[in-house]
């Protein structure tokens, strides 16, 4: 009766997760989170962006404002209703270009979302997406500023593979570190993110060494050679298009479901995350393991910064690097997306437009002062991860309701006669 | 003692868990001062009617009375308050902590001011330990003390809150046969003071040896209630089972060939630093059974590892598999060596809880073909040949892509046997392979070890079983303070084989 013995020890009283009585192994996060997405399927991430952007309402109502009138701004600034065919006229042309807008913000985001669901799928938290994406930046202005004169194509995949390897490099470091002498990662990724960006900041500032050649007055980088753009396929070139990095991003959702369920690495990524004592077991070696999943996580980071820079940014200000808050979003982005390629993809649309919903450009004053507009994405953002950490607590919430109540039946029904 | 009120009564109890009946009104009475013994296989239903009386699942059904009285238990405080006291197989302490800090927690004894009376609770677990010869040192670190000690603790823990009914749940799985002894003699003291305990189990031989009663379940369902006296291992195993049931391993003559295993001068240190292996050499060939016998916490854990590639050695040391050098190379190189390695905690290294069979049944081969090819796995190939294996086998309750995690205990350990066998390995490393399952899946087990033997492997057996051990074996090697100081046939007595594994006298050796 072992196995039943042990199912029941993990879990006193009602089951958390799983079906009843069912097991619930809780060893490591991969471990959990397996057993929470077969517990909450897709319903419960729907559930928790509803409540989330309820609680972001609550608190436009707390400043004054009426949420549905904000709300319906937002999504009239994400472009979406560009899919509606009833929208016509001049209307489809703001919303087009608002869209393209989203949709260039979704790009990096599904990428740093898969930066954090990679790491996750191998039990280790990666808080440095952000350092990553930085690093990945700053090498393709580097490589797409410089070369002038190679052929486009080539120059572009340079510029590319160069960031990926710099994302992948940056990330090793925390990989190697957990690795070798076991320095919890969620530490070390957070210091990294502070390590690039103040690189990143002296790199382009005044004097900086990358600093661009044309003016000593603007902390900034030169600009990349017009050959290394990547080509917009939607929308106007001037007036900031969509370009192909979208379709790039989405290959790498592609490579990361394949890589994750149909290779040997995946095979021993998804092994290390749900034991790693089974995986050395199994003759894995859990350090280099660490090292890789982080490596490729990076890649995929570093992959988003080279996209932002050569589809529509084209240089690197040191202002940029300080704001950007691209590898932060990438978390809730994961964690609402169940860390499944999907799911990221899904997660990464929806606070591509939340971002761009929020913009001041699309936001009118009169409904929502834009200064605080993107503020509620943020407020949205810590909420969304608020809830989704609480959401295996929501779902237990929601198990044990059921329990007492069977329980208050039978109390009655034993009462009755 | 028939006259007596029962000082516990389980009346018409069930309980389903969605489609499946765990308990199928089952009765249930236990009377002060007796041992009264829950016999059953695996997902039996056991567990769940004790965790009932433990106020950690509520009945669908039925009725509890304590002491003639219904009532309600619907949390383990309550049932503390009732007099229930619970030791579960998987002990509930905090290493770092003392004996008595762990007795106590929870219902401290206060000083003024709210300070812990550390002396007021030591001498309360002084007196109890004296009264029920419950030795344990009550200011001893958890973490410091043996398993058995441990489980005193627990009993202890139990006493301390006033327990009247006591609920051992396998509580020799993780004892050697010592401290099994040890144990029952404590039961003995706590029955003749009135305490009743129900003793869970699936081990026959001390059902009869303890027990004054047994009640048997089979699938929920309570097949009968009888008297220690005048049962046999052969009524129980039947009653358990529902067929007769083979106790003993039928097994033919041995044919040991070529050595598949050499052990030279092994020094293995434990996650302590300390030496736990102290120069082991041995040798098992092909077509034999080796048995390491040994009480537990004696190096057979450090020399398996060491082994089994998942260890490092001190330098110096040999271990070759069929003459080849794998001592410190890891554990691919090893399993490429030809060692197959049945792990001792199927849950906590033998499986990957979360992955589905097919996945778990990949993880000694994922890396070649045909299961994988230039780095792609080759699902198909994945599945068809988990189907097979899982036919072949016997597991139950599962197909290809179904999670290790939902199998009962019995068919997890069929998976990781299978897995083992079907790497084709000259060695064959049984660690504990039998433990937490029910008789028939031992028979089973039992069964396939011999026939790999007869195949021509060599089979490493580790277990802490004398039986099991007496019988598997064709040599036993006994391990001390982490070094083989015997060696024995199988017909060697118990008496002798304990006096060894405790460190006295000399081993004899087989011809």
């Amino acid at each position: 009766m072992s196995d039943e013995r042990d199912r029941e020890e993990r879990e006193p009283g009602p089951p958390l997760i799983g079906a009843e009585g069912g097991p619930v192994a809780a060893q490591t996060p991969a471990a959990r989170l397996a057993a929470y997405v077969r517990g909450g399927g897709v319903i419960v991430p729907v559930i928790t962006a509803t409540l989330a952007f309820l609680l972001g309402g609550l608190v436009v109502l707390l400043t004054g404002n009426d949420p549905i009138a904000t709300y319906e701004a937002i999504f009239k600034g994400t472009g979406l209703q560009w899919l509606f065919p009833w929208v016509t006229g001049e209307d489809r042309t703001t919303a087009a270009l608002n869209l393209q807008q989203t949709l260039i913000l979704t790009t990096p985001l599904i990428l740093v979302g898969l930066a954090v669901a990679f790491a996750f799928r191998a039990g280790l938290f990666n808080i440095g997406g952000q350092g990553q994406y930085i690093a990945g930046t700053i090498m393709a202005v580097w490589v797409g500023s410089s070369f002038s004169g190679m052929p486009g194509f080539l120059h572009i995949v340079l510029a590319m593979v160069a960031a990926c390897l710099a994302g992948a490099a940056w990330a090793g470091i925390a990989g190697l570190l957990k690795a070798t002498v076991g320095a919890n990662e969620v530490i070390t990724t957070i210091m990294l993110n502070y390590i690039a960006l103040w690189i990143g900041v002296y790199l382009f500032s005044l004097g900086g060494p990358l600093q661009n050649d044309r003016d000593p007055n603007l902390p900034v980088s030169n600009d990349i050679v017009e050959t290394a753009q990547l080509p917009v396929w939607w929308g106007d070139p001037v007036l900031q298009g969509l370009h192909i990095g979208l379709f790039i991003a989405l290959a790498a959702v592609v490579v990361f479901w394949l890589l994750l369920n149909r290779s040997t690495i995946g095979y021993e990524v998804r092994a290390v995350g749900l034991n790693p004592d089974a995986a050395r077991y199994g003759g894995m070696s859990v350090g280099k393991n660490y090292v890789l999943v982080m490596a490729v996580c990076g890649a995929f980071a570093g992959l988003a910064g080279s996209l932002d820079i050569l589809g529509w940014q084209f240089r690197l200000a040191t202002n940029d690097i300080q704001t950007s808050q691209i590898g932060f979003l990438g978390i809730a982005v994961a964690l609402l997306g169940r860390n499944t390629a999907s799911g990221t993809v899904a997660a990464a649309l929806l606070f591509g437009a939340l971002v761009s919903g929020t913009s001041q450009r699309n936001l009118d004053p009169s409904i929502f002062e834009p200064e605080l507009a993107s503020n509620l994405t943020l407020i949205i953002q810590g909420l969304v991860v608020l809830v989704v950490s609480a959401d295996v607590l929501v779902l237990g919430f929601v198990r044990r309701a059921r329990w007492l109540l069977r329980g208050r039946r039978r109390a009655v029904k034993g009462a009755a006669p | 003692m028939s006259a007596e009120a029962p000082a516990l009564e389980l009346r018409g109890i069930t309980k389903r868990f969605g489609p499946v009946v765990a308990n199928d009104g089952i009765d249930f009475d236990l009377r002060p001062g007796e041992v009264h013994a829950l016999l059953g296989e695996n997902g039996a239903g056991k567990s769940t009617l004790m965790s009932i009386l433990y106020g950690l699942y509520h009945p669908d059904e039925g009725e509890i009375r304590v002491d003639d009285q219904p009532v309600k238990v619907d949390s383990p405080s309550r049932a503390i308050e009732l007099g229930i006291g619970m030791v579960h197989q998987h002990f509930m302490l905090v290493p770092v902590m003392t004996v008595t800090e762990n007795i106590v927690l929870g219902g401290e004894p206060r000083r003024r001011g709210g300070l812990l009376d550390v002396r007021e609770g030591a001498r309360r677990v002084r007196e109890l330990s004296e009264r029920y010869g419950l030795a344990v040192d009550p200011d001893a670190a958890i973490e410091d003390v043996t398993v058995g000690a441990q489980q005193r603790v627990e009993i202890l823990k139990t006493l301390y809150r006033d327990a009247r009914i006591l609920v051992l749940d396998e509580p020799t799985a993780v004892l050697t046969a010592q401290e099994a002894n040890e144990l029952f003699e404590v039961l003995g003291a706590l029955k003749r003071d009135g305490v009743a305990i129900v003793f869970i189990t699936h081990k026959l031989g001390e059902v009869l040896e303890i027990a004054d009663r047994i009640t048997v379940l089979r699938r929920g369902k309570k097949v009968d209630t009888v008297p220690a006296e005048g049962a046999t291992e052969q009524s129980l195993a039947r009653l358990m089972v529902g067929r007769d049931v083979l106790l003993r391993v039928e097994k033919p003559e041995r044919a040991p060939g070529e050595p598949v295993l050499e052990v030279e001068d092994l020094h293995v240190r434990d996650d302590r630093g300390l030496e736990a292996v102290r120069g082991v050499s041995l040798t098992v060939r092909g077509g034999e059974i080796v048995a390491l016998a040994g009480v537990d916490g004696n190096g057979q854990h450090e020399l398996v590892e060491a082994i089994a590639g998942l260890r490092d050695a001190e330098p110096g040391g040999h271990i070759r598999i069929a003459g080849k050098e794998v001592c410190g190379r890891g554990v691919r190189a090893t399993t490429d060596a030809g060692v197959a390695h049945i792990a001792e905690d199927r849950q906590l290294r033998g499986l990957v809880l979360d992955f589905t069979l097919a996945e778990n049944l990949a993880l000694r081969e994922y890396r070649s073909p045909p299961l994988s090819r230039h780095g792609w796995l080759n699902i198909g190939r994945m599945n068809s040949r988990a189907r097979s294996l899982l036919h072949e086998y016997d597991v139950r309750g599962g197909s290809a892509g179904t999670l290790a995690g939902s199998l009962s205990g019995g068919n997890q350990q069929k998976v990781c046997i299978a897995r083992e066998i079907a790497s084709n390995p000259q060695l064959l490393i049984a660690h504990q392979p039998t433990r937490g399952l029910d008789v028939g899946a031992i028979e089973f087990v039992h069964r396939r070890l011999v026939a790999e033997r007869d195949a021509g492997r060599g089979i490493l057996l580790m277990s802490l079983e004398s039986e099991e051990v007496r019988s598997l074996a064709d040599r036993i090697l006994v391990i001390y303070e982490g070094q083989i100081v015997g060696e024995f046939p199988p017909d060697a007595s118990e008496e002798e084989l304990g006096v060894a594994m405790t460190g006295g006298g000399a081993g004899r050796s087989v011809a």
